[in-house]
C-alpha cells in the first residue's frame, strides 16, 4: 500500500519497475504452468482415444503398403510397362519367383485379397498359381516364367490381371476414396462414375433418415421443453426424469424392446389385430420405419434438454409485453418467442443431426436391409469383408460431411447470433 | 393532478386472487382511479403489488371481483385487446430487434403503414432523447438507455393506461432519481394514467400524486404523500413510510381526539388518538426522529421523556443520536449536523421533547410490520 502511494508521489504510477515485471511474468507463468498440469490427463486421453485414432484411420484409407511390401521386386519390373498388351518376360519371371517365395511363406492368401479387391473373381487364380509353383524350381522359374503362369493358370495371359496387381502395389492409394464415392479410374486415368450406385445413395438416404429423424424430435420436443421451461419447478422436475429415463436405461434395452413391439407377432401387431383393424401382421420390423422410430426415441433427450435450458433462460415478460402491445399469442410467439428459442432448436436439431448421421447400433438392430445406414457398410467392410481401408474411407468421408454440416451450421446460426447480440 | 373531472377511469371493486385455490394473496382490492392519475402501489415485497399488476393487464385471472375501465368491466377482456401499455422490470426489450424494431411493434401489429411508423419511432425517440439509438440492438445499449426505450415502447401506441412494475429497481441510485423525474415529466407531457408498483418509498413519495400502501394482499391506506407522512391511518402506515420512532404505552384515557398514554418508567405523553384507540388498551406511540428534540433547545415542546444516550451516528448532513427508554427500546433523533448537536458520553442521562401533534398514538395490534421491503 505504501509502496503504492510512493511509485504514484515518484511520477511514473503505471509503469512497473523491472523487478515487478519480472514478478509479475514469474506469476502469470506460474499460473499457466498450473492450468496446464489440470488439463493434461485429458490431454493425454485425448491423444490416445480419439485423435490418434482418426489420424489413423484418414492414414489408413489412403496407405496401403500391404502388395509393395509382399512383392517389391515384381513391381519394381512391372514399373516400365506400359499397361498394354503381356508384360515382359522377366518381370513375369520375376513374380513367379515372388509367387514361390509367398507360397512358402504362407502370405500368399493375403496377395490374392488385395489383387481381388481390384479385380474380383481373381483371388482363386493367385491362390492356385501359388500352389502350383511352390515346388518349382527357382531356375526353371527365371527361365520360363512366363510360360509356366500360363500353364497354371490361362488368366495371367490377361493385362487386366497385371494391370489389378500393379493398381494394389501401390503405397498410397485414391481408389478407396473413389470406390467410397461410387467412381472409378479408367485405364487412361480419367474419372467416371461406376455402374452401380452403392455409396452414394447409402450417404444419402442416410441424410435423408436423419433429417426425418430430426424433424420428428423437434415436433415431439419443442412443445415439452415449452411446457416444461413455463411450469412449476416441480412439474418441470418431474417431466424431466422422464425425460432423462431413456439415458439411465441401455441402449441394447431400449432398442431391443422396440423388436419387441414392432415384430410380426408383436405387441403392436397383435393389438391391430385384435382390435381388426388388419388381418394380416404389418411389417414393421425390419424396415426404415422402424429404424426412424426407434432412433427418434433415442435421441429426443438430444433435442429437448437444450432447448429447455435455452427456453428456461426466456423470461415469461417477453411474450406478455408483445400481448400488452396488441399481438396475439400466435404471431406474438412467431415473431418473438421462436427467435428467442432458435439458438437451443439449432443445437438440439444439430445434435441430433450428427449423431443419428453416425448411428449404427439401431438400425443395426432393427433395420434390416432397409434401415441400413452409412455406419452399418462401414461397420461390415470392417468386421466382414476385411476391407479396413474402404472402412476408413467411407469413416473419412462420413467425418468430412459432418465437419462440413457443422461449418454450415456456424455459418447459419452464427450469422443469426450477430443478430441476437 | 390532472383532475379532468371526467369521473373514475378505472376501478378495482372487492378485487380477490387466489393462486393455490387455499389462500387469498390480494384480498379485497378496492381502488377508484381518476384520467390521468399517478397512483403508485408501494408496499413490501410478496404483498401481491405485480399480481394486480398482472390482473389488470390481463395476464392473471381474476378469482372474485371485478376490475373495470370507464365502467366497463374488463375481466374476460383478453390481454391484447385491452390497449395497456407496460414496462418490465427487466424492460423486456425484444434482443433480437433493435430499437427501432421494438418501438415499430405494437405499430405495426396495428397495422400502421411503415412511413408513418418512422415518423412515430422517430418522434418517440427524440421524446426519451435517444434519437440517434435506432438502428442499435438493446444489447448494446446502457440499464438506463434501455429503460428509456422500455418507457417509449410501452407509450407508442398511445394506451391511456401504463402500467410500470418496479422499472427502476435494476438501476444505480443516481440513474433512478434521473428516470423518476423523465416519467413524472413524460406523464405531465402527455397526460396518461399510470399505475406505478415499488418497494421503495422514496420513490413513491417524489413520484405519485396517490401512493396506496399495500401489505398482506390489502390497502392500509391510499392517500397523497404528504398525507401518508403526516397523517398514518396505522402502525404499519407509520412504519412504512419514512423512518419512525414507537414507544410502547398503555391508554390512560382519550379527552378531544387526544390520548394520555402512560409509559414504563412512570411518565405519561399526550399523542394524538389514531382509529380504533381505546381507554385501557396498550398503545404504540410514533414520533418521527426529525420530530425529537434533546434538551436544551429552542423549540416548543409538549411531552418530555429520559433516555440514556447509546450512540452518536455521524451521516453528514445531521447526525443520529441512539437513546434507551426505560423499557430497553432504542429510540432515534435526528439533529441537524450545526453548532448545536450536542455532545454525550456513553450512558449519560438526556432529555428528549417533542409536540403533541407531531405524535400519533396507534392501538397496539400483535406484531409490528415487516418492513424489509
Ligand atoms: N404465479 C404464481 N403462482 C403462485 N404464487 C404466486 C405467483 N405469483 C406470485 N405468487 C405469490 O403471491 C404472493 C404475492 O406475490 P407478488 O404479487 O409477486 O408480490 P409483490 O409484487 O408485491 O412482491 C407471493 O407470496 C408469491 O409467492
Ligand atoms: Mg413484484
Amino acid at each position: 500500500m505504501s509502496d503504492t502511494t510512493a511509485g504514484t508521489l515518484g511520477g511514473k504510477p503505471d509503469r512497473l519497475g523491472k523487478q515487478d515485471a519480472r514478478n509479475a511474468a514469474r506469476e502469470v507463468r506460474a499460473r499457466r504452468v498450473r492450468a496446464f498440469l489440470f488439463v493434461m490427463p485429458l490431454l493425454i486421453f485425448i491423444m490416445f482415444a480419439f485423435v490418434a485414432p482418426i489420424a489413423s484411420m484418414l492414414f489408413r484409407s489412403a496407405y496401403n503398403p500391404t502388395v509393395a511390401e509382399l512383392v517389391p521386386a515384381s513391381l519394381e519390373a512391372l514399373a516400365d510397362w506400359d499397361g498394354e498388351g503381356s508384360p515382359p518376360e522377366a518381370a513375369q519371371a520375376q513374380f513367379a519367383l515372388d509367387m514361390k517365395r509367398l507360397a512358402n511363406d504362407r502370405t500368399s492368401g493375403q496377395l490374392a485379397e488385395e489383387i481381388n479387391r481390384f479385380l474380383p473373381g481373381t483371388s482363386s487364380v493367385v491362390k492356385s498359381t501359388a500352389r502350383e509353383l511352390r515346388r518349382t524350381d527357382d531356375a526353371e522359374l527365371s527361365a520360363n516364367g512366363a510360360a509356366l503362369l500360363l500353364e497354371a493358370d490361362e488368366e495371367w495371359g490377361d493385362p487386366g490381371i497385371w494391370r489389378a496387381l500393379r493398381k494394389a502395389g501401390q503405397t498410397y492409394t485414391s481408389s478407396y476414396y473413389l470406390t467410397a464415392l461410387d467412381l472409378e479410374m479408367t485405364r487412361d486415368g480419367t474419372i467416371q462414375q461406376r455402374d452401380t450406385q452403392i455409396y452414394l445413395k447409402l450417404y444419402g438416404k442416410t441424410l435423408w433418415m436423419a433429417l426425418i429423424i430430426t424433424l420428428l424430435t423437434l415436433i415431439l420436443g419443442y412443445p415439452l421443453a415449452f411446457h416444461m421451461a413455463h411450469c412449476s419447478t416441480s412439474r418441470a422436475n418431474f417431466l424431466m426424469v422422464f425425460v432423462l429415463l431413456p439415458f439411465w436405461t441401455s441402449l441394447l434395452v431400449r432398442t431391443t424392446s422396440w423388436i419387441a413391439l414392432l415384430q410380426t407377432n408383436g405387441v403392436v401387431n397383435s393389438t391391430l389385430i385384435s382390435l381388426g383393424v388388419t388381418d394380416d401382421p404389418l411389417e414393421l420390423l425390419y424396415t426404415q420405419f422402424s429404424t426412424i422410430i426407434a432412433m427418434t426415441h433415442i435421441l429426443l433427450p438430444f433435442m429437448v434438454l437444450p432447448l429447455y435450458s435455452v427456453m428456461r433462460g426466456i423470461d415469461p415478460s417477453y411474450m406478455r409485453a408483445a400481448m400488452s402491445m396488441g399481438s396475439r399469442p400466435i404471431p406474438a410467439f412467431l415473431r418473438i418467442y421462436l427467435p428467442m428459442s432458435l439458438p437451443g432448436l439449432s443445437a438440439g436439431a444439430l445434435l441430433v443431426f450428427i449423431i443419428s448421421v453416425g448411428y449404427y447400433i439401431t438400425p443395426a438392430l432393427v433395420g434390416g436391409t432397409d434401415g441400413q445406414m452409412i455406419s452399418n457398410i462401414i461397420a461390415f467392410h470392417m468386421q466382414q469383408s476385411n476391407n479396413w481401408e474402404l472402412a476408413a474411407a467411407l469413416g473419412s468421408l462420413l467425418l468430412v460431411l459432418i465437419i462440413a454440416l457443422y461449418w454450415l451450421y456456424d455459418r447459419f446460426v452464427g450469422a443469426g447470433n450477430i443478430k441476437l447480440g | 393532478m390532472t383532475n379532468t373531472g371526467a369521473g373514475v377511469f378505472l376501478e378495482f371493486n372487492d378485487v380477490k386472487k387466489s393462486y393455490d385455490q387455499k389462500s387469498l394473496v390480494v384480498k379485497g382490492f378496492n381502488i377508484q382511479v381518476e384520467q390521468g392519475e399517478f397512483i403508485t402501489l408501494l408496499g413490501p415485497s410478496g404483498s401481491g403489488k405485480t399480481t394486480v399488476l398482472m390482473m389488470l393487464a390481463g395476464f392473471e385471472s381474476v378469482t372474485s371481483g371485478t376490475i373495470s375501465i370507464r365502467g366497463q368491466s374488463i375481466n374476460r377482456t383478453a390481454p391484447y385487446k385491452r390497449n395497456i401499455g407496460m414496462v418490465f422490470q427487466n424492460y423486456a426489450l425484444f434482443p433480437h430487434m433493435t430499437v427501432a424494431e421494438n418501438l415499430g411493434y405494437p405499430l405495426s401489429v396495428r397495422g400502421m403503414s411503415k412511413p408513418d411508423q418512422k415518423a412515430r419511432i422517430a418522434e418517440y425517440l427524440d421524446l426519451v432523447e435517444l434519437g440517434d439509438f435506432g438502428k442499435r440492438y438493446p444489447g448494446q445499449l446502457s440499464g438506463g438507455q434501455r429503460q428509456r426505450v422500455a418507457l417509449a415502447r410501452a407509450m407508442i401506441f398511445e394506451p391511456t393506461l401504463i402500467l410500470m412494475d418496479e422499472p427502476l429497481g435494476a438501476l444505480d441510485k443516481k440513474l433512478r432519481e434521473q428516470m423518476q423525474y423523465e416519467i413524472t415529466r413524460l406523464h405531465e407531457q402527455l397526460g396518461f394514467t399510470v399505475i406505478y408498483v415499488t418497494h421503495d418509498q422514496a420513490e413513491a413519495l417524489s413520484m405519485s400524486d396517490r401512493i396506496a400502501v399495500f401489505n398482506d394482499g390489502i390497502v392500509q391506506q391510499c392517500a397523497p404523500p404528504a398525507e401518508l407522512y403526516e397523517r398514518p391511518a396505522n402502525a404499519f402506515v407509520a412504519e412504512f413510510i419514512g423512518e419512525n420512532n414507537f414507544v410502547h404505552g398503555t391508554v390512560e384515557r382519550i379527552e378531544d381526539g387526544r390520548a394520555v398514554v402512560s409509559i414504563p418508567g412512570g411518565a405519561n405523553i399526550v399523542a394524538e388518538a389514531g382509529e380504533g384507540l381505546e381507554a385501557g388498551a396498550r398503545s404504540i406511540v410514533s414520533i418521527r426522529p426529525e420530530k425529537l428534540f434533546i434538551h436544551p433547545n429552542s423549540h416548543s415542546h409538549d411531552n418530555e421523556i429520559a433516555a440514556t444516550f447509546v450512540a452518536r451516528i455521524y451521516v453528514g448532513d445531521f447526525i443520529r443520536y441512539y437513546f434507551r427508554l426505560a423499557d430497553g427500546s432504542e429510540i432515534v433523533v435526528k439533529v441537524l449536523n450545526d453548532l448545536s448537536a450536542p455532545e454525550f458520553g456513553e450512558g449519560e442521562s438526556g432529555r428528549l421533547q417533542w409536540l403533541i401533534s407531531d405524535s400519533i398514538a396507534f392501538p397496539h395490534s400483535g406484531e409490528m410490520p415487516d418492513v424489509t421491503g
